[in-house]
């Protein structure tokens, strides 16, 4: 019979678009429901906290890294949270699931595709799911009139789809080196929660006090939530934003390699 | 197609090692179609697995299509057809997505994977399933979707891990149909199995695999004269009576050789009538004979002293 290609050198381009019809498929199916929940979470999120809530606190903008209300502070912060939220997610159980319960990664690796060329392209959807949900997220927001300038409300959305890139190429990685499922309980408990809740997303981390707030600046997500919220307020501290950004970059380039080192080594064996 | 000299798997390290291939030595060359035969935990699963390109190898050398796995395991694997031992359909997908999704993975066109997905739903009677989600199809369906999958590539060599594991007698049957038909268009077959009818069936050429060794290796036709008599007479005798072992002692001299199994007798012999004749003269009163011809199940047994299923 003839040989059809040769892919000794596949490229990780070629081989992630390889995935590409995989991913659609799937995405057919599931495209309304993501895009539905997308538009109906931060819509309540930001009516409770944000507008609700919000109405009892008015405090000096110098208290609030320089937003002018607590919606304009809040709204940023919360965008980065749900994208920790939806990347950890996305990083957990369907991985998990395509590793164990339904052998696709498997069935992916028989073919001339390699582990990096599967994580690249599963990653990628992440990077699509993330675009999408916090776009409509800041979509949403446009009307209350948070955003100070339209090219740092781009690039806040560019940071949060990294905070949160930055978050499932780690998780993605220790999802591979699990044995099974009990470990995402210990992520999402003492990860993901705490971070949620004390990273700057509802309050300035200089509330927590001083170690409390070295701490906080010590977190992925922090690092997205102050970038963002400096971009959407128009409050920049340059040098800041770079090492908010430096910090993102660098946990994405390590958390490629540990991401499709730990495929590889799951699979491969 | 395929050589092995001196192929090792090991799994795991220090004390808790656990080395699944000792050091075999394999040829299959184009066109046959070749079996490892072998009860569960024999090393079968593991070597394919090597052969497959998707496990390095422990020890030993190994070269598949004269390219080696471990530089060159996106190539091997461009021109070689996988058919797991577990399914690994992808039950999101219906039937004719499983096809075109996993031909896109080898990177051919999409007319291209289109015209071959049709023609193997044809190869493998799913034309008419083509819509349905792979849960919807029972399991020998799913078999021969997953060898029609395996196919989408048109592969110089296919893997058939245990391929009818599982399936009922017609859907076996069917199964071997299409394996047959895919050997005498040429596509080279390499199989596990621990079914023996089915290696007796399929291959040109096994070996017989215990323990991660390989214990006997030729045409099955052959590893039978070698290992086996012509027939077989089979006595199966009640409950409560005398010991199989007691039995045995009676007839030993009529035969070439007997296996005492604790459910019967096999007395190996090249005339099984005037043997199971013999034994009934002596007083023998079996609740159930049989004579049969002698098969892979018995070369099995003379190598390892162990059945298939045990």
């Amino acid at each position: 019979m003839t040989v059809p290609t040769g892919s000794a050198a596949l490229g990780l381009r070629d081989g992630t678009l390889r995935q590409a019809d995989y991913w659609a498929a799937l995405w057919r199916r599931t495209w309304r429901g993501v895009l539905a929940t997308s538009f109906l979470s931060p819509l309540l999120y930001v009516l409770a906290l944000g507008v609700l809530l919000g109405g009892f606190i008015k405090a000096d903008p110098a208290r609030m890294e320089g937003a002018t209300s607590y919606l304009a502070f809040v709204v940023p912060g919360l965008i980065a949270a749900h994208a920790m939220q939806l990347a950890v997610g996305e990083a957990t159980y369907p991985v998990m699931g395509m590793i164990k319960w339904r052998p696709t990664y498997q069935a992916m690796l028989a073919t001339p595709l390699q582990a990096r060329h599967v994580v690249a392209a599963h990653l990628t959807t992440i990077a699509l799911h993330l675009a999408a949900a916090t776009g409509i997220y800041m979509l949403v927001m446009v009307p209350f009139g948070v955003y100070a300038t339209w090219w740092g409300a781009s690039l806040a959305w560019l940071t949060q789809i990294g905070v949160g890139m930055a978050f499932a190429v780690w998780i993605y990685g220790i999802t591979c080196r699990l044995r099974n499922e009990e470990g995402f309980g210990l992520i999402f408990r003492l990860g993901v929660f705490p971070m949620f809740l004390f990273s700057g997303a509802f309050f300035p981390v200089a509330n927590l006090g001083r170690v409390g707030a070295a701490i906080a600046r010590c977190t992925p997500l922090w690092q997205g939530v102050n970038l963002s919220r400096m971009l959407t307020i128009d409050h920049i501290t340059w040098w800041i934003a770079a090492i908010n950004a430096g910090v993102i970059v660098l946990l994405l380039v390590g958390g490629w390699r540990w991401a499709h080192t730990g495929l590889e080594r799951r699979m491969i064996t | 197609m395929i050589e092995a000299r001196g192929l090792r798997k090991t799994f795991g390290a220090g004390a808790s090692a656990f080395e699944a291939v000792r050091g075999i030595d394999v040829v299959v060359r184009r066109g046959e179609a070749f079996g490892f035969l072998g009860p569960n935990g024999a090393g079968k699963s593991s070597t394919m697995r090597m052969v497959a390109a998707v496990s390095p190898i422990s020890g030993g050398e190994l070269r598949i299509l004269g390219l080696d796995p471990a530089t060159d395991g996106p190539s091997i694997r461009a021109r070689i057809g996988v058919c797991p031992q577990e399914d690994t359909l992808d039950n999101e997908l219906d039937v004719w997505e499983n096809l075109f999704i996993y031909g896109r993975y080898f990177g051919l066109p999409r007319a291209v994977v289109r015209e071959r997905a049709e023609e193997l739903l044809e190869f493998a009677k799913l034309t008419d399933k083509a819509k349905s989600r792979v849960e919807e199809l029972s399991g020998g369906m799913k078999r021969r979707l997953t060898i029609a999958r395996s196919l989408i590539n048109r592969p110089d060599l296919l893997l058939l891990d245990e391929p009818t594991t599982g399936l009922d007698p017609q859907a076996r049957h069917l199964l071997w149909d299409q394996l047959f038909r895919l050997k005498q268009a040429g596509v080279t077959l390499v199989l596990t199995t621990h079914y023996m009818d089915e290696a007796e069936q399929l291959c040109d050429r096994l070996v017989v695999m215990d323990k991660g060794v390989i214990v006997a290796e030729g045409a099955p036709g052959e590893l039978i004269r070698t290992y086996s008599t012509r027939e077989v007479a089979e006595l199966r005798f009640a409950v409560g009576e005398e010991d199989n072992e007691v039995m045995a002692e009676k007839i030993a001299d009529l035969a070439d050789r007997l296996e005492v199994l604790p459910d019967r007798i096999l007395v190996y012999a090249d005339d099984g009538e005037s043997v199971l004749a013999a034994a009934l003269d002596r007083g023998l009163r079996p609740v159930a004979s049989l004579v049969r011809r002698s098969s892979l199940e018995d070369v099995f047994l003379r190598l390892t002293g162990r059945t298939l299923v045990d």
